[in-house]
């Protein structure tokens, strides 16, 4: 069974906290593997929040063909962090050869450029490069975008912990927001690109259990955007409803959960919004789900947000502290990292609301 | 003597035989009465008896005329196979037997000269289904659990209309953070996901049409289930129009537009709106092929219905003047639409053929969004008369066809856009819980059945050539017949409780189906929940091979 958890902090958070998040709940993960996504960077990146950071595993020859491509764009690099790695032997872990964190600069053109612009060029870069890199399985791109960077490896959790030297905190390697999840993907190939959290523009997304709707999702998606691709798991079409939803037809998020698990249309019948909800729901019924699922998701303006399937068929709890708020399939999470916190206060989120945290770590729950 | 020819007709020249036992005949007479294509007749025979009177046997023969139940030797008056005189004998005397060497399709065309015509039904059945070969297979388990089909709620409904793409939708956000609607968005009625196809009132007996729209208005207001009905082509009742039931009733415009005449003048007094408007291009049963509603059948109510003589009825095989896909359809489309001023959504019929496709590649772009629906009809259904040829020589099955729509939406990103709805044999093993659930998991929203609302309604013509005289007004259980006598053997209380008993059941079964797969909404596109143990059917469909 898959676990999920996100933290979302006042202050810069070093991802041993994910870790530990996730190590509580190791009962209910397989150890096939770790994943996480950092949004709103500190440390050593926290200068360059406007530029674009690639997340790369990847081969030498891959290294150099991904570093080609962006430079022939006009991309220069302004940063480069490879993490320390400790290869100590009888690690469970596959890596790759690199991993390696690189901060770009705009083409020149590009610099005086709309945001929406640059923001397309990413998502082509990202593309391009992932093209590239397929061949020989010369790398995985897994983000290039402003204040994010991505790490997915196929192993112990534990293990790729101590490989990348997570478990130690420090303040160069930090973020406000981490979302992360303990496991491989089981319904599909075991591949890289297969762990959550998934992202795309800002986006991210991550899930614990099945999309029944997978075939349906896809055959509609596929068609929807350039950027959706892949799929290699299941969950992965949460993500793009949300980027759908959310920034190509600009809905506030509270639509996200009518789109995925509609009100039945006895209920909609009572409501005063009924001619929204039903054309939303006929609309795009192939980009309903079913499963059970819990599914947790970042904003490109960092807001963390969850929500259930309609039938509440996975769990998930949202703990809070006066600085920071956590996000976990298991409550056991919530407690190893705030122990503190009046888990009184804590919320069990409903089948049919979404729960989302703003910068501030306002904490708002909408009724679908 | 009566001279006898060899190129008589016989009864082994024709379908059936009639088994008759005239030891066990009273001669009450009651299957000569019943028969309603006359096809056995009293007769008297000179018959010799042998007898003896004394003590010791001293046989004499006598000669006497005998009343027996014979067969017609004609081809207009043959046995049909229907059993009725069977059904009525008190001593079971009598009953027909499929004559496997007859010489039927030879001897009526050369002595009739004309073609053999015939109810709508296939008779070429010789393999299994496709959908015989198909299985419900993904069945959620451990990581998915399956539902309670008796405790959930399940939403059963099929939309009608045409479906904006999201990009499209008239939506702003307002100052709250909530969606507003901007512009009106064309109608979109959600209906439960089998419709009763369309068969019209002159083809049905009064009391058989009656008994469907009895059991259609049942369904909705007794039994919450949302079931509409498809007038078929030649119009409606007066009084119908006018009632509240018109919002159950799909009203079906034909190439003949027969009937409606009437409907275009009650509509400033109709105080409801129709559930939709049908556009019949073409049908499954006789793709290229118009109607056919024979004189014997258009009786008085009829010719005052859809305004026509006593004559045989022939609607063109297309609407005349539609040659082109996008300005003709469009054109009408434009135009019953404006009729009910855009409330009321309209939808296209037409037959699976090689081209049905395109014609659903052409209305998918549908610019106007006015295409509310895509009929699209398979062979192997049917009630109305047909020329025998067309009705075994011609058309496509639906299933593949149907998945070949389904998959250009697809590839066009444009699936459930326009509503798909398929028929054409469907729920002829007795099934269509069955049936339809693998549609839609092959793309259809919903489907449209009625020659199986026939079999409810107990007519018994089946797919090996029995009965089948839909065509000849001649009913035998006053279903497609205006007979008046024949009509009265029909009890439309009856039948329209056969209706609602089925659909209750029907709406079980979707649920017994719907909950293994863990699926609360209906699994349009769902073709990864099937499987296929017939591999060439399983690439075709683009759905699992297991062995
Ligand atoms: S089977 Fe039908 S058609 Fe044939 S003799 Fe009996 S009643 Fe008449
Ligand atoms: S019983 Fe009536 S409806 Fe059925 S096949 Fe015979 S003629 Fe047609």
């Amino acid at each position: 069974m898959c676990r999920i958890g996100a933290i979302k902090s006042l202050n810069y958070v070093h991802p041993s906290q994910a870790l530990l998040l996730m190590q509580s709940q190791q009962k209910g993960h397989d150890n096939s593997g770790f994943a996480m996504v950092m949004h709103d960077l500190g440390g050593i990146f926290e200068s360059y929040k406007h530029l674009p950071t690639l997340s790369l595993a990847c081969t030498d020859e891959g290294l150099k063909v991904a570093e080609d491509i962006l430079h022939a764009a006009g991309f220069s690099r302004v940063l480069q962090w490879v993490p320390e790695t400790n290869d100590q032997p009888g690690l469970d872990i596959n890596a790759m050869p690199n991993y390696v964190f690189e901060t770009f600069d705009y083409p020149k053109h590009y610099r005086k450029a709309e945001q929406k612009e640059k923001e397309e060029l990413l998502l082509d870069m990202r593309l391009k490069l992932r093209r590239a890199l397929e061949k020989d399985e010369m790398g995985f791109v897994y983000s290039f975008w402003p204040d994010v960077v991505t790490l997915k490896e196929i192993g112990d959790p534990r293990d790729i912990g101590t490989y990348f030297n997570l478990w130690e905190p420090d303040n160069k390697f930090t973020a406000r927001v981490i979302t992360a999840q303990c496991r491989q993907n089981t319904n599909y190939d075991i591949v890289r690109y297969a762990a959550h959290p998934f992202f795309l523009q800002g986006y991210t997304a991550l899930a614990n259990g099945e999309n029944t709707f997978y075939l349906k999702n896809v055959e509609a998606q596929r068609k929807m955007h350039r950027g959706y691709i892949g799929f290699e798991s299941d969950s992965q079409c949460f993500l793009y409803t949300l980027h759908y939803v959310h920034r190509e037809l600009g809905w506030p998020l509270r639509y996200y959960k009518h789109v995925i698990t509609p009100l039945p249309f006895e209920d909609i019948e009572r409501r005063e919004d009924k001619d929204q909800l039903l054309a939303i729901r006929q609309s795009l019924a192939h980009l309903e789900i079913n499963g059970p699922n819990t599914i947790i998701g970042v904003l490109p303006d960092n807001t963390l947000f969850t929500c259930c399937d309609a039938k509440k068929l996975r769990p998930v709890v949202v703990g809070r502290s006066a600085d920071t708020v956590v996000i976990s399939s298991e409550v056991c999470g919530i407690n190893e990292v705030l122990p503190d916190r009046d888990w009184e206060t804590d919320i069990y989120p409903h089948e049919r609301e979404i729960v989302a945290v703003d910068s501030n770590l306002e904490v708002q729950r909408w009724r679908q | 003597m009566e001279t006898m020819k060899v190129q008589n007709v016989t009864p082994n020249d024709l379908p059936w035989k009639i088994r008759y036992d005239a030891s066990r005949c009273t001669l009450c007479g009651s299957c000569v009465a019943a028969c309603s294509f006359r096809a056995i007749e009293p007769k008297v025979e000179r018959r010799r008896m042998v007898f003896s009177e004394s003590e010791f046997p001293e046989p004499k023969q006598r000669f006497s005329a005998v009343p027996v139940i014979r067969q017609a030797h004609s081809i207009k008056n043959y046995c049909r196979g229907c059993g009725i005189c069977e059904k009525v004998c008190p001593n079971d005397a009598i009953g027909p037997q499929r004559n496997i060497d007859t010489r039927h399709p030879i001897v009526t065309r050369c002595l009739g000269g004309d073609s053999i015509k015939r109810g709508g039904r296939k008779n070429l059945e010789a393999t299994t289904r496709t959908l015989d070969k198909l299985r419900v297979g993904r069945i959620s388990q451990m990581t998915d659990p399956s539902l309670d089909a008796q405790r959930h709620t399940f939403d059963l409904l099929a939309p009608f209309g045409r479906i904006l793409p999201p990009k499209k939708l008239p939506f702003g956000v307002g100052p709250e953070g909530l969606l507003e609607s901007k512009d009106q968005a064309p109608p979109v009625r959600w209906i439960y996901p089998v419709i009763i196809g369309d068969m019209s009132i002159g083809a049905l007996s009064w009391r058989m049409w009656e008994a469907v729209a009895m059991a259609t208005a049942y369904l909705n207001e007794e039994c919450g289930l949302p079931v509409r009905m498809c007038s078929g082509e030649g119009g409606m009742p007066v009084r119908l129009l006018k009632s509240r039931y018109l919002k159950y009733m799909i009203l079906q415009i034909a190439s003949g537009h027969f009937g409606w005449n009437r409907i275009a003048k009650a509509m400033p007094h109709m105080t409801e709106d129709p559930a939709g408007v049908l556009i019949k291009i073409g049908q499954g049963a006789k793709p290229g092929d118009g109607g056919l509603l024979m004189a014997q059948k258009v009786a008085e109510h009829i010719q005052s219905i859809r305004g026509v003589p006593k004559a045989d009825l022939l609607s063109p095989p297309n609407h005349q003047g539609l040659y082109s896909i996008e300005e003709s359809v469009q054109k009408m489309f434009l135009s019953f639409n404006a009729a009910f001023k855009f409330r009321v959504p309209v939808a296209i019929k037409v037959a699976a053929s090689a081209t049905s496709v395109s014609v659903f590649n052409n209305l998918v772009r549908d610019p106007y969004n006015i295409v509310g629906g895509f009929f699209l009809d398979g062979i192997d259904g049917g009630t109305g008369a047909a020329h025998e040829v067309s009705l075994d020589h011609t058309g496509h099955p639906i299933v593949s066809k149907l998945r070949d729509c389904y998959l250009a939406a697809v590839t066009q990103g444009r699936q459930g856009q326009i509503p798909l709805w398929a028929a054409g044999g469907l729920g002829k093993t007795g099934d269509l819980a069955a049936d339809a659930f693998k549609m839609m998991c092959l793309g259809a929203n919903g489907v449209f059945t009625g020659k199986l609302i026939l079999q409810m309604a107990g007519c018994v013509g089946n797919d090996m050539g029995r009965c089948n005289a839909c065509n000849t007004g001649l009913c035998p259980v006053g279903i497609t017949t205006q007979e008046p006598a024949l009509v009265h053997r029909l009890d439309p209380e009856k039948v329209a409780q056969n209706i609602v008993n089925y659909f209750l059941a029907m709406d079980q079964e979707f649920k017994k189906l719907m909950a293994p797969i863990g699926n609360s909404s209906l699994p349009v596109g769902r073709s990864d929940a099937l499987i296929s143990t017939d591999k060439a059917v399983a690439e075709r469909l683009q759905i699992q091979y297991v062995c």
